[in-house]
């Protein structure tokens, strides 16, 4: 960036492409968006790599559980890396980042703070797009059975022989 | 040696449903020799082969034929395409039902005399009353193995009971118990006792809920008078020129156009697809739909006021082991205008998995206030508020425009909330709500209702012909030989859980169909 291009930016765009620099979510390359660690990789086909980091940021802000771990959040969401909805991610990614440079950051990415994310998000809270990012989660996201244990959800009962025998009412704070 | 009856065999009662109405009335009849055939739309599901896992039983059971919505309650924006959480199989939605089996209180009966005139609402005593009743109550509750009626003992309370009680008693409420539930505490029928594995409205895989799927149905299957034809999906009730009906067209399961002819019809759809059905079969004899000159088909829906109340405390409490709705406050199901509406509501025990707590807890809702609340999913507990609603002319099942997958008109439902179920709703959040604070709940949340399962009212019982579509014995006032045998025919709807009450009026309806059949009246 040269100093020409930073001219015009206000204080809040420079924090929020350092903070974004810092984040959790990383663009590693053509094809792949990846944890820091390595701890998990989508691959995408057909969006781009910065479209899926943006669904993924999306899942983050909008169902936000700071226990559960990034991976389950792009399980939820890698289903729309397919032709069928490719434009529909363009264009809503497209929509919601020109919604983020109207309000002074680079991209939604690129807004560090979570609440100011998510006023981007509430702005464009009616459209399709955003709809059907939401609803799809419900079930994307709170029907992984691997993440039920981290809400200490038990699922499954009548293999164990329900709870009869395993503290249906086991209360002790009464 | 279950009974194959011939499409031309016109001496046969044609039930069409085989829930709690029709699955009950189907059995009672063959059990005192009279043929049956019941058209079922859905499949079989046995205990085997439910399953303990919410979504997946959800698309196992439930009815997801296409369906509209219209009206200002909040169901129509957020489950535009599902107003009803109700089963689509053998046993209809006694698969799904939590078990609860209470008595209407006596006033109820009598609505409109106990109310008197309500604005705005269609109030209406039945045609019958808790004397009446009060036989076929006791049959009903013999047939389901109720607790607490008989000799049958209480359910033990899960952790989300124990944490209701301990708020209801502190709040000065009296009867608070385990419920009056369908549900065995104790080996009963050749079922055995509850295992606490909650999963109620996933079908109990132990057979301990009383469904007719696994009782009545197969019941009347051993008498040799009742052939069920699973995936029959009734299109169209035919009738002759003296009015009469003569017997049902339906898809069978392979979507080819059957013709059943029968002595005696009985529309046991549920409140949405018994009057679809009445409507779909318009002719030029009756251009408004079968038995509709009072113009009262699928008017007056009612849903029962619901919603529920979830509350966080500071240590688990894990709500989901157990019977799913095993507890119930019934001191504000009486009939107290001094509340600021007629009528009352039970709050009963409630608990939704993970996945349907994510899905309704507050729909639509996204960001740190809802995720905030599932992050203690663990340390939350739930109860569902069952209230009387207000019929209303307006409220009900229209043909839609849209068309299901055999091209007929689906059923659009428009309700709005009445006033009086307003304020009924705003008690009970505030009732339940304190119950929780009370056992020092840090956080509670009042619920929007979920898409109904408590339908009821779009045929109604009537004294008089101009108001209602049938007579005391659910038989249409217009047709002697076509009878409701299901909720629809609910002139108001009570406080209480209806399947009793629904099962109670099919065991009756059975004794006066036979007693008429025998006496050649119909």
């Amino acid at each position: 960036m040269t100093k020409h291009d930073l001219r015009g930016l206000t204080r809040r765009q420079l924090l929020s492409r350092s903070l974004s620099a810092a984040g959790a979510l990383a663009v590693t390359g053509a094809g792949f968006i990846a944890a820091p660690n390595a701890a998990w990789a989508v691959e995408v086909t057909t969006i781009t790599p910065e479209q899926m980091a943006t669904l993924l940021q999306m899942a983050r802000d909008i169902y936000p559980h700071d226990q559960v771990a990034d991976r389950f959040y792009a399980v939820a969401v890698r289903g729309y890396d397919s032709e069928e909805q490719k434009d529909f991610v363009a264009e809503g990614v497209a929509a919601l980042d020109a919604a983020a440079q109207a309000a002074g950051f680079d991209s939604y990415v690129a807004a560090g703070w979570e609440e100011d994310r998510v006023k981007l998000l509430q702005s464009i809270e009616t459209t399709p797009f955003f709809q059907t990012i939401r609803a799809g989660l419900v079930t994307g996201l709170y029907n992984q059975k691997e993440v039920w244990p981290i809400f200490g959800y038990q699922g499954e009962s009548f293999s164990e022989g329900g709870y009869i025998d395993r503290g249906f009412n086991d209360i002790d704070w009464l | 040696m279950v009974a194959k009856f011939d499409l031309n065999d016109d001496s046969v009662v044609v039930i069409i449903g085989t829930g709690a109405g029709g699955g009950v009335l189907a059995n009672e009849l063959a059990q005192k020799g009279v043929k049956v055939v019941a058209l079922e739309a859905g499949g079989r599901y046995l205990p085997e082969d439910y399953v303990n896992d919410e979504w997946d039983s959800f698309a196992q059971l439930a009815w997801l034929d296409a369906r509209t919505t219209s009206g200002s309650w909040r169901v129509a924006k957020d489950f535009a395409g599902l107003p009803a959480w109700i089963v689509k199989a053998v046993g209809g939605t006694t698969t799904h039902w939590a078990g609860a089996s209470i008595r209407f209180q006596d006033h109820e009966w009598k609505a409109l005399t106990t109310y008197g005139a309500v604005e705005g609402a269609n109030l209406l005593d039945w045609p019958i009353d808790a004397a009446e009743m009060a036989p076929w109550y006791d049959k009903a509750e013999t047939k389901l193995g109720v607790t607490r009626t008989g000799d049958r003992a209480g359910l033990p309370g899960n952790n989300n009971y124990l944490v209701f009680e301990k708020g209801a008693k502190a709040l000065g409420y009296k009867e608070v118990h385990t419920g009056r539930m369908a549900i065995n505490s104790s080996d009963y029928d050749g079922r055995m006792a509850c295992q606490q594995t909650g999963f109620c409205f996933q079908g109990c895989k132990w057979g301990a809920k009383w469904s007719a799927a696994y009782t009545d149905i197969p019941a009347g299957e051993a008498t040799g008078n009742l052939e069920v034809r699973e995936r029959a999906h009734v299109a169209r009730i035919l009738h002759n020129e003296a009015g009469k009906v003569t017997g049902v067209e339906y898809f069978d399961a392979e979507g080819n156009l059957q013709m059943q002819k029968a002595r005696i019809v009985c529309v046991a759809g549920n409140s949405f697809e018994s009057p679809r059905l009445l409507l779909n079969s318009a002719s030029s004899m009756f251009p408004d739909g079968l038995a509709n000159s009072s113009g009262m088909v699928g008017k007056n829906y009612m849903r029962h006021t619901t919603g529920s109340v979830y509350a966080i405390f500071d240590k688990p409490v894990r709500m989901w082991r157990g019977t799913t709705m095993a507890g119930i406050i019934q001191d504000e199901a009486r009939h107290d205008p001094s509340r600021g509406f007629v009528g009352g509501y039970e709050l009963e025990t409630l608990s939704l998995g993970l996945p349907f707590m994510a899905a309704f807890l507050n729909p639509g809702g996204w960001g740190r206030g809802f995720t905030t609340a599932l992050d203690h999913y663990e340390n939350m507990a739930g109860m569902w508020i069952v209230g009387e609603d207000m019929p209303q002319l307006q409220n009900g099942v229209t043909l839609s425009d849209a068309k299901d997958q055999f091209g007929l008109p689906v059923a659009n439902v428009h309700f709005d909330d009445h006033p009086n179920d307003v304020a009924m709703r705003n008690h009970a959040y505030k009732q339940g709500m304190a119950v929780y604070e009370a056992v020092g709940a840090t956080r509670a949340f009042p619920t929007p209702p979920y898409p109904s399962t408590h339908n009821l009212g779009t045929n109604r019982m009537s004294a008089e012909a101009k108001d209602g579509v049938c007579n005391k014995w659910g038989q249409t006032h217009d047709i002697a030989n076509l009878f409701i045998s299901d909720g629809s025919q609910f002139t108001t709807g009570a406080a209480e859980n209806p399947t009793l009450t629904i099962v109670a009026l099919a065991i009756r309806q059975a004794d006066h169909i036979a007693r008429e059949m025998s006496a050649g009246n119909i």
